[in-house]
């Protein structure tokens, strides 16, 4: 089954994805993904200040600067993986660079929703 | 009763607890194999503890008005459940025990029944470490599940299920007979070091919950010896974690930078600690029979012997791997025992070693990269050990080894 690694990040994390070590770690994990087998795919976002948010209040359109969750960390990428199992992908979520720096939320993909609103 | 005493008595109640957890559950467990309302009825125990102890005084014998207090519960409990099956003839013996152990007597130790229960093949082995830290040591279940990397949610289910299976899949509370016991043994003795191995890779610096966990795995192995002492492989195991808790203190740098073994400073290690896993270690080979964890702590040993001798004797430690693969050929084996004859023969022997491994099993193994990595750096072959650095970089779950292996890496 398909799970997205969300990957929620600090200031700090942010201010030094472009850097060593953090971009060096990132590299060696995506190679490992791809090495296991496990990758489908996955992007990072462009910082949370980059961000605009979008509502629709009785018909008018409400446009905000800057992201949608006012949080210390913030979204700042996705990865798929293919795996077997919730135990697996907590253990890939653990590795990855983001977890000691921020946060990794698992969460299983919905394929069978998929299915239905693809139909 | 004042501020100060008050809080005395309830450090009593914490540490009869922490003493007493395991046995209470084991002993009120045993006839009716019920591990869940045993533990039920002594949480309701500890709660009335609270509450009466430091009003009337702790009891000349807390364990035994533990015990007394929890059976009383415990029998209403069952009686509730009304599982009518072989209750009823339980609940007659519980109540004719009530009135022979007096609140000052003994009553048998049960844990190393308890300690086969949960280590039982009809359990899944994936549940065995997690029953025992619940049942024996009265761990919660969100606290084994942060551990384990599962949600509390689910180990909580998980534990719940597998205490269903004990009670009504009639499992038996008893000590494996002499020929059955080395498998059940080990499934015990893999199960305390899976404990401390999980502790051991979660320390982080100083991360209290790494360092909770490998000391309760010490203590579970304690309480074994104590019930088993004639058991080689229980010494070997507790020689060996010992040998690896000595070292704690150097693991890191002051600035909290991951150390390998290789440049520890030796005076950083605890010597009380090594000289205890000695006397266990040479308790257990007087007994002459080797066993995995035996050699195990056989290999530690020979690292300790640098604190005395300023030097690592590898030849003979890759003897002892040699021996260990014979016995037990993990992946951690074989790539510790490629590592062994790297350093005892040159880095291409220990490639040569690493190259029988298949690498079909070793693409989620860190160490096999960060060893692989290691030794084609030492042989000058930059490219390829960049990438066996990667592959150990992005495999790695602690930020100091990945901070390490990128310095290493250059």
């Amino acid at each position: 089954m398909q799970f997205a690694l969300l990957i929620y990040e600090s200031p700090e994390a942010f201010a030094t994805r472009n850097t060593d070590p953090y971009n060096a770690a990132w590299r060696a994990y995506y190679n490992a993904l791809v090495e296991a087998g496990i990758y489908v795919g996955g992007n990072p976002l462009e910082v949370p200040e980059t961000g605009t948010t979008v509502r629709l209040k009785e018909g008018k359109r409400r446009v905000q600067d800057g992201p949608y969750a006012d949080t210390k960390e913030q979204l700042g990428g996705f990865t798929i993986l293919e795996l077997p199992s919730l135990d697996a992908a907590l253990d890939w979520a653990a590795r990855c660079p983001a977890a000691s720096v921020g946060a990794v939320e698992v969460r299983p993909l919905a394929p069978e929703l998929k299915r239905r609103i693809e139909r | 009763m004042n501020g100060s005493s008050q809080e005395g008595t309830h450090r009593t109640i914490e540490r009869v607890a922490r003493e007493s957890y395991g046995r209470l559950v084991a002993y009120l467990s045993s006839h009716t194999h019920d591990v869940a309302s045993a533990e039920d009825a002594l949480s309701e125990a500890l709660v009335a503890a609270l509450a009466a102890w430091p009003r009337d005084g702790v009891p000349q014998n807390p364990e035994a008005w533990l015990l007394t207090t929890a059976r009383r519960s415990f029998i209403d409990l069952v009686r509730h459940q009304q599982v009518a099956v072989a209750s009823e003839p339980t609940l007659l013996l519980l109540r004719e025990e009530s009135k022979d152990v007096s609140l000052s007597t003994a009553f048998p130790d049960e844990r190393l029944k308890l300690l086969f229960v949960c280590a039982h093949p009809a359990i899944d082995p994936a549940m065995h470490t997690p029953l025992m830290l619940q049942t024996v040591l009265g761990l919660d279940a969100a606290r084994i599940a942060h551990a384990f990397l599962v949600s509390p949610t689910t180990m909580g289910q998980r534990l719940v299920r597998a205490k269903t299976k004990i009670r009504d899949g009639g499992i038996q509370f008893e000590v494996p007979q002499e020929h059955e016991l080395p498998p059940r043994l080990d499934a015990v003795l893999e199960a305390i070091y899976a404990a401390f191995g999980i502790g051991w890779d979660d320390m982080t610096g100083a991360d209290q919950r790494g360092r909770d966990l490998a000391e309760e795995a010490i203590w579970l192995a304690r309480v074994l010896l104590q019930l088993m002492p004639k058991e080689a492989e229980v010494r070997g195991l507790l020689a060996l974690m010992l040998h690896c808790e000595a070292r704690r203190a150097a693991r890191r740098g002051p600035d909290g930078r991951y150390v390998p073994l290789s440049e520890q400073d030796s005076q950083q290690w605890s010597l009380p600690l090594i000289e205890e896993a000695e006397r266990h270690l040479a308790e257990a080979s007087s007994r002459g029979r080797t066993g995995r964890f035996q050699l195990e702590a056989a290999i530690q040993s020979v690292h300790a012997d640098r604190a005395r001798s300023g030097r690592t004797e590898w030849a003979a430690i890759m003897l002892f791997y040699e021996q260990l693969i014979r016995i037990s050929p993990t992946l951690g084996t074989r790539t510790g025992y490629a590592a062994a004859v790297a350093e005892a023969k040159g880095p291409e022997a220990g490639l040569a070693v690493l190259g029988t491994i298949d690498l079909g099993s070793v693409s989620g193994y860190q160490p096999y990269w960060a060893v692989r990595a290691h030794l084609l750096q030492r042989l000058g072959k930059t490219s390829e050990a960049a990438d066996a650095f990667d592959r150990a970089i992005g495999l790695a779950e602690d930020p100091a080894v990945r901070q390490f292996l990128l310095q290493r890496r250059g």
